[in-house]
């Protein structure tokens, strides 16, 4: 994936967390204090304000400002989390102008474990990480077998869809929603859900 | 003399712990980083850089939060800083900042008076 195509993925998540924000905040509104959906619009709407100036820089510095620009402006967890995600994915991928799939996978592994470190999360926990691991894991296992980028994103996207299905049978022990306790179960997380609609946006330029 | 802020999801919050503290340590520089810059809630992360940047006369700044983005976006101004002499106080927001002011206003130190913080809230109140 070149540079350029990077760009539409970054304006795709944009489109997606402003046509979502009533859905996510309506999730948040449930075991939360409703305002994920309004904190990754207005996160993503400071990035496109951004967008030339990102388009100037390298696909890793790109990513990692796309990433300073979500922590100054989300206001909530998943601003530091999301912020730090793709810090630490545009650290990796520092200098290229082009990312491969392998590369893309490596990038998503130092995501994730930002994520973890930030949030103190493991998966099971009811985060954003129980969409994020399932889908490292099925891109890999699809990579591995078929060596087509392609497959290995659809694997990826079935399989966050799913672990952000799941997220309703999980007792929430992060987060705000770490309150509620078992009154957590049944509902769906939103940030393993925002997750998948970035992960979208993201298959939709491949 | 060591400085204080005050991170919380709330303005109001923010601003009254930094008030409450005034009560016995009037001298000690408490500033508040509440909620967003449009005054709703939330954490942001240029108003706590600005809050330590104020809070700090050079002998340093103990930061302390309420809960969630507010720990975990200190944390981030925290590594882009640098500053040995700031930290954030894992401590009972109110409690911490009142004990830690009335220290700050004695001239302890800022590793004795973080010390003696991250203790606090052990400590049971009956
Ligand atoms: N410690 C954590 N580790 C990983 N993910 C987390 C953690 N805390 C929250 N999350 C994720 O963030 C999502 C909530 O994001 P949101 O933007 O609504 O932040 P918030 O909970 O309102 O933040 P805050 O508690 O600071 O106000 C959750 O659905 C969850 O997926
Ligand atoms: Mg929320």
């Amino acid at each position: 994936m070149n540079k350029e195509k990077i760009i539409l993925v970054i304006d795709q998540m944009a489109v997606a967390m402003e046509k979502q924000k009533e859905f996510l905040t309506e999730l948040d509104n449930v075991i939360g204090d409703g305002d994920h959906g309004i904190n990754m619009a207005r996160g993503f709407s400071e990035v496109i304000k951004k967008r030339d100036s990102l388009a100037k820089m390298d696909a890793g510095d790109m990513i990692k400002n796309l990433g300073m620009i979500l922590v100054s402006t989300v206001g909530g967890a998943s601003g530091p989390l999301y912020g730090t995600a793709f810090m630490k994915a545009g650290m990796f991928l520092k200098g290229k102008e082009d990312i491969t799939f392998p590369d893309f996978l490596e990038a998503f592994q130092c995501a994730i474990d930002g994520v973890m470190a930030r949030g103190k999360a493991a998966e099971g926990e009811k985060t954003m990480l129980d969409s994020m691991l399932p889908a490292k894991r099925a891109m890999e296992q699809e990579w591995t077998i078929s060596g087509d980028g392609k497959k290995s994103m659809e694997a990826g996207l079935t399989a966050a869809r799913k672990g952000m299905e799941d997220t309703k049978k999980i007792i929430a022990t992060k987060g705000r929603a770490a309150y509620l306790g078992e009154r957590s179960i049944g509902h769906q997380d939103p940030g393993a859900t925002s997750f998948v609609f970035l992960l979208e946006a993201i298959a939709s330029q491949m | 003399m060591v400085g204080f802020v005050i991170v919380s999801h709330s303005r109001l919050l923010a601003e009254s712990v930094a008030d409450f503290t005034r009560l016995m340590a009037e001298r000690v520089t408490v500033i508040p980083a509440g909620g967003l810059e449009d005054g709703s809630f939330g954490t942001s992360y240029q108003l706590i850089s600005d809050a330590i940047e104020e809070a700090n006369s050079g002998d340093g700044v103990l930061v302390l939060m309420d809960m969630g983005s507010a720990v975990m976006t200190t944390e981030m101004v925290l590594e882009s800083m640098e500053n040995h002499k700031v930290k954030m106080v894992d401590c009972p927001l109110v409690e911490g900042a009142v004990a830690g002011t009335i220290a700050a206003a004695g001239g302890q130190s800022l590793e004795l008076i973080y010390r003696n913080l991250t203790k606090s809230g052990y400590v049971n109140k009956f």
